[in-house]
């Protein structure tokens, strides 16, 4: 699982659904796989990303601090249409990029802060079937 | 035709071998990379989006999503799918999760979302305790809040029959989407249905999904408000009458005399 999707993600535990609450890894172990490289993309999701949880995944998984704010980003120039932007930005974007999309969880769980169900992880995919009584 | 939502559940029907046999069908490979073509047409996306695709499968709808620019995440109920699409080494992201029991995303999470040929078997309960109802509501209240304002989802799907079409039309329109169908051949044996549905809020005519793609044309089954100006009494209670008569309540029948007052006779 992506750290993008893992981003988004929600406990779907039925006692949850009101607070949505945000997951968290547990016994993570990383993988990494190249993808092309899209500000475009990164430049649509950046608003939607919760970032401090966000923060709060990437300490977790031991990555380097990230900035104390959601950075923002200057509208895209005229005549720029990969969006990529100035060269302090681009950089920027390549980390998000690299951080979002390149890194996945292999293995592991994710556990709901709010009800403690475990939801497994293994070969990259998360299982959220749950049983009836849950939904 | 044999259906396979009659046969097994999602999870057992598509087992190792016929996951494998579905993935290498040149015949299936073809019809699905026309059908997410068309879904990702009716999305129009202008920009690279993130799309929930539910019932991926072994994500061959998911690498079409890739060719064109987008970010993908996939959900689907069968282990054997999900193992092919690991082994295809898919760009997009997988989930392991029956869409009868919601889209576990936060809301305004997805710019879109497309299922191809997957949201029929929400009209199978598969236990005793799962209703259809249920499966069809929890799904498209999630679905519904998953996605962003204004974004939309195309769906395509094989109904059994005009009542299973409705039951999924109608329970997508009570989870709040405005919604169409959009009919690919219609009238033959390879009719391709597609429910087009729209997050409110931009006002839209779902219509307009369709408005510039080119041999389409557009059945309105939305009510008009009859004229009632100028109708007169009697018309009026005939009009009544008839209602009740087609929900097949007992109407005293028509004559000369309906709708007349009763005056005092002498």
């Amino acid at each position: 699982m992506k750290l993008l999707t893992a981003n988004f993600i929600t406990c779907s535990v039925k006692s949850c659904q009101s607070v949505t609450p945000a997951l968290s890894f547990r016994d993570a172990e990383l993988a990494r796989e190249e993808i092309d490289f899209s500000p475009l993309f990164l430049r649509n999701i950046l608003p939607r990303i919760d970032w401090p949880l966000l923060q709060r995944t990437a300490k977790e998984l031991g990555f380097p601090a990230l900035p104390e704010t959601k950075p923002e980003l200057s509208p895209i120039a005229e005549g720029d249409e990969e969006g990529v932007g100035s060269e302090e930005e681009q950089k920027l974007l390549k980390e998000l990029h690299s951080l979002l999309l390149e890194t996945s969880v292999q293995s592991g769980k994710l556990v709901c802060a709010n009800c403690g169900h475990e939801y497994p992880i293994s070969q990259g995919i998360a299982n959220f079937l749950l049983p009836n009584h849950l939904v | 035709m044999s259906r396979p939502e009659d046969i097994l559940p999602p999870n057992l029907f598509y087992d190792d071998i016929s996951a494998r046999k579905y993935t290498s069908s040149s015949r299936i490979l073809s019809i699905q990379s026309d059908m997410a073509h068309r879904a990702l047409e009716l999305l129009h996306l202008d920009q690279p989006s993130f799309i929930l695709d539910i019932g991926c499968g072994s994500g061959l709808s998911g690498e079409i999503l890739t060719s064109e620019g987008h970010m993908w995440v996939g959900m689907d109920i069968s282990e054997s799918m999900l193992a092919i699409a690991v082994d295809r080494e898919v760009e997009g992201d997988l989930l392991y999760a029956d869409m009868g029991q919601g889209v576990p995303f936060r809301p305004g999470s997805f710019d879109a979302a497309v299922s191809i040929s997957a949201i029929q078997w929400l009209c199978n309960a598969e236990t005793a305790d799962v209703t259809v109802d249920n499966r069809l509501k929890t799904f498209f209240e999630t679905l519904y809040a998953s996605l962003k304002r204004g974004g939309r989802a195309a769906l395509q799907f094989y109904p059994k029959d005009d009542k299973q079409r409705d039951l999924i039309c109608k329970a997508a329109i009570k989870a709040g989407f405005a919604a169409g169908i959009l009919e690919d051949e219609p009238g033959t044996k390879q009719v391709k249905v597609y429910l087009v549905l729209e997050v409110g809020g931009t006002g839209g005519d779902i219509t307009q999904a369709v408005k510039d793609l080119e041999g389409v044309e557009v059945q309105d089954g939305r009510s008009k408000r009859e004229k009632k100006k100028g109708e007169t009494r009697r018309e009026w209670i005939g009009r009544k009458k008839e209602r009740e008569r087609r929900k097949g309540k007992v109407v005293k029948k028509d004559s000369k005399y309906t709708g007349r007052k009763r005056r005092i006779q002498f």
